[in-house]
Formats: C-alpha cells, sequence, structure tokens
C-alpha cells in the first residue's frame, strides 16, 4: 500500500477522534486488569450510555499511563486537549466521574428511552452526582511523578489502542520508516543512528548506529534482524509494556534496522510468560502485512520485509545473545564463544543485528525528530532516555521514562515519592541479578551507563527494586545467587560450579557458621567468576554479591560469631 | 472417537492414526513449519499446549517426525524451565518470586501455600486438584508481591488473601464430588 493510502486512513482516524467531545482512557495493560480496570471500563461504558447528555463520549482502552501502584487508572481528555488523571477508579469512582465530567442534560434525559438495566445505572449516577469523593482520586499534572518524566518510548504508550493500527497511523505511525525508504541511503540511516548517540538498552550499552553499520558492511545474500524481547530481569517490565502496548512502534524500528543493515526478514524473541505480548506483535504484524506495511514491496518501494514471532521457553540466559539465536535455531539455548559476534555469524550463520525492545522502540522518534535533537538529551556519553520500572519499598511504583543523568535521589525521592511507613531507604537494585545495589550515600550519582558500572552495578535493561532497612543484604545476595544458580546453563565451569560454592559460602554466613575469612574467600571466588565465566550472564553474576559485601560489608561481618 | 464420528465422513477423516485427536493440532505445527528441526522449540510449545504435559510417547513422536535423535529433543525439553513432564493439576497456583515480590514478602506466601496445600513447590498435590508453582518474575512489580491463581492475576497479595482464594476454590471441588457421590 502507498503512503498516500496510509495517510488516508490516519486523517480518517484523526478526524473520528476530534469529533468527540471527550475520550475517557482506560488503562487495560496487567497491572490496572488485576486492580479491576476490567470492571471499570464496563462501568465507564454503561454509564456514557446511561448518562444524560449532549456530549459525544468515547471510551477508549490503553495501555500503561505509569503509575501502576494507583491503578485502575483513567484519563480523561479535553476535545481542547486538556487531560485530566484519575488513580483508583473503581466502579463506584468510575460513576462518578461520568456523572460529573458530562454536561448533564435534563431535556436529553426525557428523550432517551433506556432498558431497564441502564435505567438503574442512570439512577446510580444521579446519587452519584452528589457524592464528594472524586477530588481525592485526581492526580495533579504537576506532580513531580508526571513532571520529572520525559517520554520519547513511551510517548504513545497510554494513548494508542494497541490492537488498532489506524490509531498508530493517527499519531504518526510509520512516518519514520517511509523517510528512510524514500529519503535515505542505508549508510546514512546508520550514521543517523551513531550521530544521535543511541545505545543498547538491553544493558550493556554498545552503540547502536556501530552495531548496524557493521552489520550492514557485510557481505551477505541473507541477514536477519532480531527482536530481543526476553526480557528476563526479574523486577523488569518495560519491553513488556512497550511491546504489550505500542507493537507497531517496535516493528517500525527493527523494519528501518533491517533496511539500513540490508535484511529481509527478521525474529522478535519474547519471553512465554508474556502471552499478551506474543499476541499483540502477532496482531500488529497480521495488520502490518494487510496494509502492505510488510511483504513485497513495503509501502510500494522496492525494499521487501516479513517478519516472525518466536516465543522463548523460561530460560534467563536466552537474553544473551548467542543464546537466544541457538533457542531460534530450535536449539538448548546456551551462549557460545564470541568471536564471531552475531554481526558476522549470527542467526543460521547469517549477518545479524540482535536488539533490544526499546532500543528499537527509540529509533522512529529519532530518525522523525533527528539525531541531534535526541543528542541534546542525556549526558556526554549516555544519550537519550532510559525507562525504568519502578519497583519495592516506595510509594509510587510503576513504569518511568526518564532523562539520563537524572539522579537516583531524584527518581527514588521525587518521582518514587519516598519509602513508605515508618521504614527507612536502604539501597536501590538496578541490572536484576547481574547488576547490584547502590546505598544511601551515592544517590546523587547521575544515572548514566559508566557511572552504574563504576559502583560496581550496571544500567541493566531498567529494573529498579528500592529495598528499605527491612531487608537483609547478605540474603539478598543469596535471593539474585539463588536465582543465578537455577539459571546457569551449565556450559562452562566457573558459572556452573562457581556459582554453587558462592551460595554455600553466603548459607555458611547467613546460618552464623561463618569465619572471618569467609569474606576474602567470597571475594576471590567472586572474582574468579566473574573474570573466567563464558558468557555475560556468568561474569556479572558475581555482582550482587560484590556490591553487598563493598557497601554493606558490616552486615556480613556482623554474621560472623568470631568477628564479633 | 472413531465410532461415534463413523456416520459423518468429513469427522471422520480428522481421526488420527493414533486413535489421539489431540495428536491432530501437533501435526498441524509440524507442517507449519515443514517438518523442520530448527522448529522443534515451537512444535515442544504446541504439545505441551494441547497435552497439558511432555509425556515420553510425545517426546517420541516428536522426535520421529522431526528426525531429531530423542537424546537431542530430551536435552532441549529439559533445557527450559517452561516444559513440564508430569501431569498438572486441574487448577493451579503460580507465585511470583522476582525481586520486587521477593522484597515484598513473597517467601511467605509460598511457604503458607506449600502449607495449605501440603506439597512442596512444583508438585501437584495428589488427587490432582491443584499445582503450586513459582515463576522467575510475571512483570506485574507495580502491585508486588503478586500470585497467578488459575491465570488471574492476584496483586498486592498476602499469604493470607492467596489462602482464602485457594481454600474457596477447594471448597467448590469439594461441594462437587459431594454431589457427584450422592449423584
Amino acid at each position: 500500500m502507498s503512503r498516500d493510502k496510509l495517510d488516508q486512513i490516519a486523517e480518517k482516524e484523526q478526524a473520528r477522534q476530534s469529533q468527540f467531545d471527550k475520550r475517557v482512557h482506560c488503562c487495560i495493560s496487567t497491572a490496572c486488569l488485576s486492580a479491576g480496570a476490567g470492571r471499570t471500563i464496563q462501568t465507564l461504558r454503561d454509564s456514557v450510555d446511561a448518562a444524560p447528555t449532549g456530549d459525544e463520549v468515547e471510551v477508549v482502552q490503553t495501555g500503561c499511563m505509569g503509575l501502576c501502584s494507583r491503578g485502575p487508572l483513567v484519563r480523561v481528555q479535553e476535545k481542547s486537549g486538556e487531560e485530566v488523571y484519575y488513580a483508583d477508579v473503581d466502579s463506584e469512582c468510575a460513576e462518578e466521574l461520568v456523572a460529573k465530567t458530562v454536561s448533564w442534560d435534563q431535556a436529553e434525559a426525557k428523550q432517551q428511552e433506556l432498558s431497564p438495566e441502564l435505567q438503574a445505572v442512570r439512577d446510580r449516577l444521579e446519587t452519584a452526582r452528589k457524592k464528594r469523593s472524586l477530588k481525592k482520586h485526581i492526580l495533579s499534572p504537576d506532580l513531580p511523578f508526571f513532571t520529572k518524566q520525559f517520554k520519547v518510548v513511551l510517548r504513545d504508550v497510554g494513548y494508542v489502542d494497541p490492537e488498532k493500527l489506524e490509531d498508530y497511523l493517527a499519531h504518526g505511525g510509520y512516518e519514520a520508516l517511509h523517510k528512510v525508504l524514500t529519503e535515505m541511503s542505508p549508510e546514512q540511516v546508520c550514521d543517523e543512528m551513531l550521530r544521535s548517540g543511541l545505545r543498547g538498552r538491553g544493558g550493556a550499552g554498545f552503540p547502536t548506529g556501530l552495531k548496524w553499520g557493521f552489520v550492514r558492511r557485510e557481505e551477505s545474500d541473507v541477514k536477519y534482524v532480531v527482536v530481543n524481547g526476553d526480557e528476563g530481569d526479574p523486577g523488569a517490565y518495560m519491553d513488556r509494556t512497550v511491546m504489550e502496548d505500542n507493537p507497531h512502534q517496535v516493528l517500525e524500528g527493527m523494519m528501518i534496522a533491517a533496511y539500513a543493515v540490508g535484511a529481509n526478514h527478521g525474529y522478535f524473541y519474547i519471553r512465554a510468560e508474556y502471552p499478551i505480548a506474543v499476541d499483540r506483535i502477532r496482531g500488529a504484524i497480521r495488520a502490518a502485512r494487510r496494509h502492505g506495511i510488510l511483504g513485497k514491496s513495503v509501502l510500494g518501494t522496492d525494499f521487501s520485509y516479513n517478519a516472525d514471532v518466536r516465543i522463548g521457553a523460561g530460560a534467563f540466559v536466552c537474553g544473551e545473545e548467542t543464546a537466544l539465536m541457538h533457542s531460534i535455531e530450535g536449539k538448548r539455548g546456551v551462549p557460545r564463544m564470541r568471536p564471531p559476534y552475531p554481526s558476522t555469524s549470527g542467526l543460521w550463520g547469517k549477518p545479524t543485528v540482535i536488539n533490544n525492545v526499546e532500543t528499537l522502540a527509540s529509533v522512529p522518534a529519532i530518525i522523525k525528530n533527528g539525531a541531534d535533537w535526541y543528542a541534546q538529551i542525556g549526558t556526554e556519553k549516555s544519550k537519550g532516555t532510559k525507562v525504568f520500572a519502578l519497583a519495592g519499598q516506595l510509594t509510587n511504583t510503576g513504569l518511568i521514562e526518564v532523562p539520563m543523568g537524572i539522579t537516583l535521589r531524584e527518581i527514588v525521592y521525587e518521582i518514587g515519592g519516598d519509602v513508605p511507613g515508618d521504614a527507612e531507604f536502604k539501597a536501590a537494585q538496578t541490572g536484576g541479578p547481574s547488576g547490584g545495589c547502590i546505598p544511601n550515600t551515592h544517590m546523587d550519582t547521575p544515572v548514566d551507563y559508566e557511572s552504574l558500572q563504576e559502583l560496581g552495578s550496571i544500567m541493566g535493561s531498567g529494573g529498579l527494586v528500592i529495598i528499605d532497612s527491612t531487608t537483609s543484604m547478605p540474603e539478598f545476595a543469596r535471593f539474585f545467587m539463588d536465582f543465578c544458580v537455577d539459571e546457569s546453563c551449565g556450559k562452562c565451569v566457573p558459572c556452573r560450579v562457581g556459582t554453587v560454592q558462592i551460595r554455600t559460602l553466603l548459607d555458611k554466613i547467613i546460618d552464623g557458621r561463618g569465619e572471618p575469612e569467609d569474606l576474602d574467600d567470597l571475594e576471590v571466588l567472586c572474582q574468579l567468576v566473574r573474570s573466567t565465566s563464558l558468557c555475560g550472564l556468568g561474569q556479572s553474576t558475581p555482582n550482587p554479591v560484590l556490591s553487598t559485601l563493598r557497601f554493606f560489608r558490616q552486615e556480613y561481618e556482623a554474621l560472623i560469631p568470631s568477628s564479633v | 472417537m472413531s465410532d461415534t464420528g463413523s456416520s459423518n465422513g468429513k469427522q471422520k477423516s480428522k481421526v488420527h492414526p493414533s486413535g489421539d485427536d489431540r495428536y491432530v493440532a501437533l501435526d498441524r505445527t509440524m507442517k507449519r513449519f515443514h517438518n523442520e528441526k530448527d522448529a522443534l522449540l515451537e512444535v515442544l510449545h504446541s504439545a505441551q499446549e494441547t497435552f497439558g504435559y511432555l509425556s515420553e510417547e510425545l517426546l517420541f513422536y516428536i522426535s520421529n517426525h522431526l528426525h531429531v535423535p530423542l537424546s537431542q529433543v530430551y536435552g532441549v525439553a529439559t533445557f527450559y524451565h517452561l516444559f513440564t513432564f508430569e501431569p498438572q493439576g486441574k487448577h493451579n497456583c503460580i507465585v511470583c518470586t522476582g525481586t520486587a515480590c521477593h522484597v515484598k514478602g513473597s517467601s511467605e506466601i509460598v511457604e503458607k501455600m506449600s502449607a495449605v496445600l501440603s506439597i512442596p513447590v512444583g508438585k501437584t498435590t495428589e488427587d490432582g486438584l491443584f499445582s503450586l508453582s513459582t515463576a522467575r518474575c510475571l512483570g506485574c512489580c507495580g502491585l508486588a508481591p503478586v500470585a497467578v491463581i488459575n491465570g488471574e492475576i492476584q496483586g498486592k497479595a498476602t499469604p493470607e488473601t492467596i489462602a482464602k482464594k485457594v481454600g474457596l476454590i477447594l471448597a467448590d471441588e469439594m461441594v462437587v464430588q459431594d454431589q457427584e457421590e450422592a449423584g
């Protein structure tokens, strides 16, 4: 399908949306659903049907609005573009919300004939109009939770209906793809990415433009693009949200990557624990095929591209790129030595680009707004924004996107709203089982790849779990070591055996049988596993132990009888 | 199955040579991937989805049809946590033990459920009614701690709320059993 036809679809959808006086967005992502968003959206729909009003109101299901701990979340968007957010919207609150936001018109009421069910809803709305509890549910737009964020990847998440291609097009979708196909050479696209300073958001932070450039220069009749959606870090759900709530954005980023490197086929590798993400990505692929966005002659050009979905089966190590490729090939997901890197020998031995979901989801915005625009966000070495899943002992938990260089203090105390109750902040854990714990004394560290690494942690994929004073750090380190023992693939000895030995030592210390030299042994063992393991998983496995030993050594020492 | 469908030719042709119609779905998946060896993981997914677990018989069947050595089929299937080799309970309870859930006390939920059902994690009750398992991270960290009962996510869970939910399901089952015995 040509660009003109897509433009027509986009304009038609925009015109349809603008006819409404009010649009009520209700978040139906996993967190809000489990808080009862299913009932909320039904009540909103019934109430809109039953309310005596001349207003044209549309109730829309959308993706994550961010503040997951206060769900179900609802946003009312006026024709003027003005928006109000409501939190904890249960059925009762939903009725009051509709009763008070639509213009109440008795003349309209007389004309309407209602079914007995809707009449009952109408009666409840009459009562709801007199209530005064709605104000408590309003989230002020001045909350640091909103003002401190800067959205690039999540810009349209929570606004577009993830199951409607038209809605994505109405939000400027596939414009970036069209731009690269018609105005830019593959080389220019790679250069643009390099200039933007975008680095891999999976954790390692390799410059995306450089990676694409390597694959582009490889001579091969077949090349692949792989989207790494195997978000295995416990405590992280950024990629799940983007895949579920704006799947076309990821697909568009993937296609731009494919054009830049000269690939005509690609795979989404998504973990099996994310069935909705799998459905939505598959739905997006089907819709794109129907509209000529995928397939032969993409958007009427001579570029052809196809994408498939492969589902993981619960193995953390499959987030490692060489393991992931083995898994796509139907084998055990074990990593292999690099080089050769996937850029020269990847899937089935062909040059392959593997990018994380968030990385690719950043691409359309960079192409549309230009590399210079993106490069001015963030710090000197870490450009752009990063999405974090804020969880643990915090008042506001949920999904946030912040410019690189923001301090941990701003994230925890301003966006997160501090630790609830009497407990005190103890540490911020970043990077999952491969990361470390950052104590209160380092809260003014800017969040970027290098600074976090200096602290013995990593940026990781974006899990940020806050721990309060009730958590014992040696036990917390053991929790991660348990994870790594289970998830070690068993191929190399340092990781397979080393993790078990580290855990044994931790058990000994935590059980009060520790000896003073155990802490030194623990450190030596950790350094050994770090320097001799085959893949990134093994090399980073000791991080939680090493970082807690570094910042909370006194907790370990307190557990050793003879040293007290 | 073949007897009941004998009057309808169309239905009869669908009956699988093994006598078990569930193999039709599995065959369809293998056919979709042209019986390629590379499709092993997809085929195992399909098999588990259809049969509930991977029996030895199934692994043989897949090995034969994809021309992959049984050792390799077994090696791949056992590598991934998702695949299970025992029949699962009628109901299931999965407790998330991800980082966020861990710091908010998920281990207490696991202990409580293990005590309530008298089974260790990863096992099924003797009557086949309930399976208890844990998950690495369900990605609902904003609502930690989280458990999933029969596919429904329970956010901000406590040992008591989860035990109560499971108790209600078990009570319903007792009623059904009593009725069956009486009837």
